[in-house]
């Protein structure tokens, strides 16, 4: 039974046609320096779930956030797991992407035809750099608090438009609750939006393409 | 390669894959759960007596209105929740003496008392109770909640017993 009712829905969503241009696509010779893009999008996913966990309890207000953390750290069931996995994660995801396009630039996979997923890919992490910077804010501890003034001063030093920039990173000349819940609306919705989207295009690409060959002596 | 006793190469990863993501998702999924339904979990606060008040102040006849504040901790911020009610004497023995909770028990807007009509009336849709607390008109399942606790001090005021949660 289980197995008509499978071919009735795969008639339909086509299952297997998914199954097999996503997971059983054919692969040149490949390395584990191939599975951080995949790595990637896992780290993603969990920051996403578990940043959705977060919101249940966080406050992105100068009053609440700090104790509301307090709270999700010592209060609520596992919410040390919850909230170490995001912390940790954030941090690893940084890392990972980076690295995965270190691997891209030294494989020399960003060229013909595959110039757009580079570009693509430049955009997706300058975005987790975003995620970061803006995430970091969010606990309202002094070294959130610091480390925001002393980032959102450099973008202040950019030539003629740089006050303009402050301004509207921190929503005003100082650092306020409006810093705070701009940060949150751009951590929880404007970046991951724009992240999501990006991730989008760059997996179809990577579908339409395929891995690149590793360049050998010849080349 | 492909002995059908053996695990060919790709079963063995799909295998592997599986049983990988699926502990990943029992690790982040199972503690999930309990962190979203923990507030549920949590026991209520403290019992305590609270004054309504004088009992030579309540009216046989007329219902008492009282209200009174609890401030709970609710995870990083103290609420406070407000309660009313109506002491009501029946007759004129002080043992007599009904404590109805105001909050409707169709959905818990506030019952006020309307002299004119002698009876209690929810603003939200209409229903209405008799000063005993029992339904009269409208959609509420039944009767007022009753604080069935309650006594008067030596000081002559009324105390009820409030559990929270």
């Amino acid at each position: 039974m289980w197995n008509n009712i499978y071919a009735w829905l795969d008639e339909r969503l086509g299952f297997n046609d998914l199954y097999t241009n996503l997971l059983d696509r054919p692969e040149p010779k490949t390395s584990w320096w191939n599975t951080l893009g995949s790595a990637s999008l896992f780290l993603f996913i969990l920051q996403g779930l578990t940043g959705i966990f977060l919101t249940v309890y966080y406050t992105p207000s100068p009053d609440h956030a700090y104790d509301s953390i307090t709270y999700i750290m010592e209060g609520v069931a596992f919410g040390w797991l919850i909230r170490g996995i995001h912390h940790w994660g954030a941090t690893l995801m940084v890392l990972v992407v980076f690295i995965h396009m270190l691997r891209v630039f030294f494989t020399a996979s960003f060229k013909y035809p595959r110039e757009l997923t580079w570009l693509i890919g430049i955009g997706l992490f300058l975005t987790t750099l975003g995620m970061g910077f803006t995430g970091y804010l969010l606990p309202w501890n002094q070294k959130a608090y610091w480390a925001t003034t002393v980032g959102t001063q450099i973008a202040g030093t950019v030539p003629f438009i740089g006050e303009f920039i402050l301004k509207v990173l921190r929503g005003g000349p100082e650092l306020s609750a409006l810093t705070l819940q701009r940060f949150f609306a751009a951590h929880i919705w404007i970046i991951p939006a724009i992240l999501a989207a990006l991730i989008g295009i760059h997996l179809y690409l990577i579908i339409k393409h395929g891995e690149s060959h590793f360049p050998e002596k010849e080349d | 390669m492909s002995d059908s006793h053996e695990l060919s190469r790709r079963d063995f990863i799909k295998v592997t894959t599986g049983i990988v993501g699926g502990l990943i998702g029992a690790v982040v999924g199972l503690p999930s759960v309990f962190y979203l339904i923990d507030p549920a979990l949590r026991e209520g606060g403290k019992d305590a007596w609270i004054p309504i008040g004088k009992f030579e102040d309540m009216q046989v006849g007329t219902p008492y209105p009282f209200s009174f504040t609890r401030v709970q901790v609710n995870g990083w911020e103290r609420t406070a929740s407000s309660f009313g009610g109506y002491a009501v004497r029946r007759s004129d023995s002080p043992d007599d003496l009904l404590v109805l909770n105001s909050r409707c028990t169709h959905l818990a807007c506030t019952v006020n008392w309307s002299e004119e009509g002698r009876v209690f009336l929810c603003p939200c849709h209409d229903a209405a109770f008799s000063m005993e607390g029992e339904v009269l008109n409208g959609p509420p399942p039944r009767a007022l909640d009753i604080y069935e606790e309650h006594r008067v001090n030596e000081e002559g005021i009324v105390e009820i017993f409030f559990k929270e949660g």
